[in-house]
């Protein structure tokens, strides 16, 4: 089942919506504006009438797969539930309907709102400040990088290496490199964890600061996390914390204590505003105190019951976005910490670690386990076994799960596991759905042992099967080259060619 | 559960966590009802002043306009807000499909030849295009030309910094210049010679990058036509309400021969074994998981969301609706203009210069005028003043169509008053 674009649906026929007329005399643009600022011709946009339009979406939205309907075992994605009440609470005309620049005496509530979320976001994480302006968690975690850089600078240190753990999230180096370091990568030990003595070798005066999560990619609590915490700060490095495995924890211990300086959070996995199919999150971070003075500019600050915007801070790194952050995710953030409370916070981690502890039993005779639990949020298996004796990767198996209507596991991450499946059920799932995602696995599992060609063949109950993603770069490639017309990244009118399917 | 994982208690699950870190509770209040949290919910809305928008004058980047109802009917699908990021491919053709025909709109509207499935905002945009210019051409500044909006300015020197790269102020482009970049119409609203500018970029060897306004592509020259090798901008005038600010959108689009250099994610065309045609994430060895360190850009998401709402708003439009808006726009800026200068002691700030549905207005005793304005339930100008030192009293007022007749008289009678 698929559906045709809507530039493939349009027609010429179809008259512009009813919009308001100017109703004042002015002139037209092309009555001043000189002919050569003009557009020569008008836009290719489609043309469709609102009930075209309304199920051209509608079909569209029925192809996708989503959280309001079915499961994520997505590790490291922490896809739970979104609570409706959020988007009620964010489409209130009192926060939808404010201009960013209003007198910051019309916008007191919005102010407080971020005031109390980010006091909020102090007690969970264990920091002294927090700021909301960054759009994602990768965009965060490059804030928190050019803030340590700063307060490094401003003690006279031009310190140039980050340190990664192997195992870590693609952003880290990313984000590391794009801020001026050199990154260097940390050896995980047998048992998963960060290996101390490789540690302790990449460490020196150059190091600016290591990149950690805890729980770690693979799961597990890196149990010397104090330890680690001391070397680095020993050489007067600082530690960073991926905030990507906060919803492991929360209410059972905090990143502040354990020794990190700036932490970062995805609004979007751990606080429950929705994914939007891949955005806009949030990505605040926090700090202690010596970096405080380095936050983007600007920051709430309230006095008196008063709050204001302090745009005066003069060791600031400056501002890493327009205005004041993805607000509207940070009013649905701030909505579920409130219904959540302390106590139900506290109780969302504890679930979401019985969650992934009791699927992790409920596979193990299935699929491989790596490393021993307990596990935290989530857990690591790694589909080897079946690679080498029947041909079945992990992809396949994602695959398979979606034509067994549940969405497929991280799969190939992180990369210290070969063949990895990396799942995260989170605390909104009930036994019975983790029951049936287990059942599904061994069900692939028995169909690798005695019909591994079907499992290739999967997904066939997808609105299209496996798609050639080699012959859809090989045609991006022609088009780059200057080789073919067909852009293949957005539609262009020009006759449709299948390709070949691959051998 | 405890039972079947072969343990007696939680805390033999967290075991691996040092005693000492162990907390006993946050220091945070008890859960609410859902009653109760939207009653203390809307008390905080309830504290903010929310102008109408017909009463709304104030722009400088975020533009109140008229949002057609399909737009939230589509995004509040849940089907769509709920959904991860595309990765699955099969199992999420909705999502990869409204991507593919925004990066259309947006190729379309620039007259570029790819645009990427969205950025966080136009700030951002602004900062990731002259990072591609930096890599494309391996020239370490970049030159800020006229009245690019302050905020994009201050993000643009945040990137910069991080990666060796000195933003400078106007000035002429030489041989250390990777790009020229300026905003159509500037921050002020009014129109620059984006020719000129983008031949003068380009006879220094540097790349020309265009900040431009979605809707004025209805009517004004899109950057590809003018030669500009990168367009980017803000789409919040496309269907998203101002929200304090965010979540907006930002788009990006290039010429053929930088695609590989743009940041964040593409979606293209792919088949399956039947011949069908489906959408893929595309070129993804650029980003930050496969390249690690070696990207380009650390972004690894988009505002899907929120590029879906641009989508059905442009769909809505059409060509001819989109004109319709910019040009009513354009007609009542043009009109309150007109009539603002008449006021004693106002004048034009730049009375050569052309604009579109925003101008900046020399205003006697601004602050006490624009306060005036507000306790008449009006959301006057922007004092840009606290951003530019000589600009001093100059105000920007946007019209668009949702600022009918009465609105602009009432905007006079208050004034006059």
């Amino acid at each position: 089942m698929t559906e045709p674009l809507s530039f493939e649906l349009s027609r010429p026929a179809v008259d512009p919506p009813r919009l308001p007329d100017a109703e004042v005399d002015g002139p037209a643009p092309s009555d001043v504006l000189p002919h050569d600022a003009l557009r020569a011709k008008p836009p290719g946009l489609p043309r469709l009438s609102e009930p075209e339009i309304m199920r051209h979406y509608s079909r569209m939205a029925s192809l996708n797969y989503s959280i309001s309907e079915n499961f994520y075992p997505l590790g490291s994605c922490t896809m739970k539930y979104n609570p409706v009440v959020n988007e009620a609470a964010a489409a209130l005309p009192g926060f939808a309907d404010l201009h960013p620049y209003q007198d910051e005496e019309t916008v007191q509530g919005a102010l407080e709102l971020m005031w109390r979320l980010e006091r909020a976001l102090c007690a969970i994480v264990g920091v002294d400040r927090v700021t909301l302006q960054p759009a994602a968690g990768a965009h965060g975690e490059w804030t928190a990088l050019r803030m340590i850089r700063a307060y490094q600078h401003s003690k006279g240190e031009a310190r140039s290496e980050v340190l990664v753990p192997d195992s870590a999230h693609g952003t880290n180096p990313a984000s590391a490199a794009l801020s001026g370091f050199q990154v260097l990568e940390v050896r995980s030990g047998g048992d998963g964890r960060i290996s101390l003595a490789d540690l302790e070798s990449k460490l020196s005066p150059r190091t600016s600061a290591l990149m950690l999560t805890n729980p770690n990619t693979l799961g597990l609590f890196e149990r010397e996390i104090l330890d680690i915490a001391e070397l680095v700060h020993s050489t007067g490095a600082m530690l960073y914390y991926d905030g990507a495995n906060l919803n492991a924890f929360m209410g059972i211990c905090r990143p502040g204590d354990m020794g990190f300086d700036a932490v970062h959070m995805n609004l979007h996995k751990t606080f429950t505003t929705p994914h939007g199919g891949g955005g806009p999150g949030a990505g605040p971070v926090g700090v202690k105190a010596e970096l405080v003075p380095f936050l983007p500019s600007p920051m709430v600050e309230r006095t008196n019951g008063h709050l204001t915007l302090d745009h005066k801070r003069p060791q600031s790194i400056g501002r890493v976005r327009s205005f004041y952050g993805n607000f509207g995710m940070l009013v649905r953030a701030y909505t579920y910490i409130l219904s959540m409370g302390g106590d139900g916070l506290s109780q969302a981690s504890q679930d979401a670690v019985l969650s992934a502890n009791y699927l992790r039993k409920q596979l193990e005779d299935d699929l491989e386990m790596p490393h021993d639990g307990p596990c935290m949020h989530e857990f690591v298996a790694s589909a080897h076994g079946l690679t080498v004796h029947n041909g079945i990767r992990a992809l396949d198996i994602a695959k398979a799960l979606l034509d067994r209507n549940f969405y497929a596991p991280t799969v190939y991450f992180p990369l210290v596991v070969p063949e990895a499946i990396m799942v995260e059920p989170t605390e909104t799932e009930s036994k019975a759905t983790l029951d049936s995602f287990a059942t599904a696995v061994k069900d692939i599992v028995a169909e690798a042992a005695t019909n591994p060609q079907g499992l290739h063949e999967q997904p066939k109950h997808t609105p299209v099967g496996r798609l050639d993603e080699v012959a859809a770069a090989r045609r991006i490639n022609a088009y780059l080259q200057g080789l073919s017309e067909d852009p293949v990244l957005r539609w262009k009118a020009l006759p449709e060619t299948v390709p070949e399917p691959a051998c | 559960m405890l039972e079947a994982i072969g343990v007696s208690s939680m805390s033999d699950l967290l075991v691996d966590i040092p005693q000492s870190l162990r907390l006993g509770s946050l220091q945070l209040p008890d859960g609410l009802s859902e009653f109760e949290t939207m009653a203390e919910v809307s008390a905080l809305a309830n504290r903010n002043r929310v102008f109408p928008d017909r009463l709304t004058f104030r722009g400088g980047g975020v533009y109140r306009r008229f949002i057609p109802a399909a737009v939230a009917a589509v995004t509040s699908k849940p089907e769509f807000y709920t959904a991860y990021t595309p990765y699955q491919a099969e199992a999420s053709q909705g999502t990869l499909q409204a991507i593919f025909e925004f990066q259309t709109l947006i190729a379309e509207l620039t007259a570029l030849d790819v645009a990427n499935a969205s950025l966080y905002d136009g700030a951002t945009a602004v900062a990731e295009a002259a990072m591609m210019a930096f890599v494309q051409t391996g020239r370490n500044e970049v030159i800020v030309s006229g009245y690019v909006h302050p905020e994009y300015v201050q993000v643009l020197r945040v990137f910069g910094e991080g990666r060796g790269i000195k933003v400078r102020k106007g000035g002429q482009p030489n041989k250390k210049t990777a790009a020229v970049i300026f905003q159509q119409p500037d921050f002020l609203g009014l129109l620059v010679d984006a020719r000129a500018l983008t031949a003068e970029a380009h006879d220094a060897g540097a790349l020309a990058i265009a900040c431009v306004d979605p809707i004025s592509l209805a009517v004004l020259a899109p950057p590809g036509e003018y030669g500009a090798d990168i367009a980017v901008g803000e789409g919040q005038q496309l269907g998203l309400p101002p929200s304090f600010g965010g979540p907006h959108v930002g788009f990006i689009a290039c010429q053929r021969e930088l695609v590989r250099k743009l940041p964040g994610r593409l979606v293209g065309t792919a088949h399956d074994a039947a011949g069908r045609r489906g959408f893929v994430l595309a070129l993804a060895a650029r980003e930050q998981h496969i390249r690690r360190e070696k990207a380009t850009s650390n972004i690894c998401t988009n505002h899907s969301l929120c590029a879906l709402a641009a989508a059905v708003y442009l769909t809505y439009m059409g060509p001819y609706g989109l004109r319709h808006v910019a040009e009513v726009s354009f007609k009542r800026a043009h009109a309150l203009a007109h009539r603002l200068a008449a006021l004693p002691g106002w004048e034009m700030a730049f009375p050569e210069r052309q604009f579109l549905n925003e101008f900046p207005i020399r205003v006697p005793r601004a602050p006490a005028v624009l306060r005036k304005l507000g306790r008449r339930g009006i959301l006057g100008g922007l004092d840009v003043n606290r951003w530019f030192r000589e600009l001093k009293g100059v105000v920007t007022f946007t019209c668009t169509e949702v600022n009918d007749a009465r609105a602009l008289d009432e905007l006079l009678a208050a004034l006059e008053s």
